[in-house]
């Protein structure tokens, strides 16, 4: 059974315009390379050029940040989502 | 294209600016695209403003909750198709640190002004283009009647 990475709004154009792509992985950071891999576009508007991830890109599994968890390293399960979603902010 | 919302959850996002006051309120509209490129609103997600060192003229909405409503949204057929906030006693057009903290290319991006605790004015915003190409172009807010 894949993993499950759910792709918001503004990436889709750069997905093949899913909004969910199956994956095969041990750890958030195989699960993120496979969408990038299929998608060359995406990877830009998830990774600066030396590779980190954006700043204002939050990767979350289940419902934790993985800044806050192992980050790349955390282990994935099958039942477990990964949830791409730019930051959402602003003011006067 | 236009971004359809129905007069009750259009009374409900500026309600919320009102209650909200001096403070900045925020939230996610959750809809539908269609062919033309237009979006519905079919529900407003209130969410908290995370900006708690400046609410008056700053917002930001937890990613946690920004997960939770994706993936509900999903479930239920439907998507992020906006987000929505307020300026106290400030016009409701987008300000420079709106364009600068903007991300989610294709949304709409609502805009009230409440000026001594009233709702004033709402607009709307579309995100368009990217990184220094990125930019909003007004949008047309059609209030249905139900």
């Amino acid at each position: 059974m894949p993993i499950k990475v759910l792709i918001s709004t503004p990436l889709r154009p750069y997905a093949g315009k899913q909004s969910v792509i199956d994956v095969t992985a041990k750890t958030v950071g195989e699960a993120l390379s496979d969408p990038v891999t299929r998608h060359p576009d995406l990877r830009k508007h998830l990774f600066s050029d030396d590779g980190k991830l954006r700043s204002f890109v939050n990767v979350y599994l289940n419902d934790e940040d993985i800044r806050y968890l192992s980050k790349d390293a955390t282990s994935v399960k099958e039942t477990d989502p990964i949830t791409i979603v730019p930051s959402v902010a602003g003011g006067i | 294209m236009a971004l359809k919302i129905p007069n009750a959850l259009y009374n409900q996002l500026r309600r919320h600016g009102e209650a909200s006051y001096p403070h900045e309120c925020c939230g996610v509209l959750v809809g539908e695209f269609d062919e033309a490129g237009g979006k519905a609103v079919r529900g407003v997600v209130q969410c908290g403003n995370t900006r708690t060192d400046s609410p008056a003229n700053r917002y930001r909405i937890s990613p946690s909750e920004l997960v939770r409503i994706q993936r509900e949204a999903l479930q239920a057929g439907f998507d992020i198709v906006g987000f929505y906030h307020s300026h106290p006693d400030h016009p409701a057009g987008w300000s420079a640190t709106d364009l600068a903290e903007a991300h989610w290319t294709g949304c709409s991006y609502v805009i009230t002004s409440v000026e001594n605790g009233r709702a004033v004015q709402t607009n709307s915003f579309l995100l368009l283009d990217q990184e220094d190409a990125m930019h909003f172009e007004d949008e047309e807010l059609d209030i249905i009647e139900q």
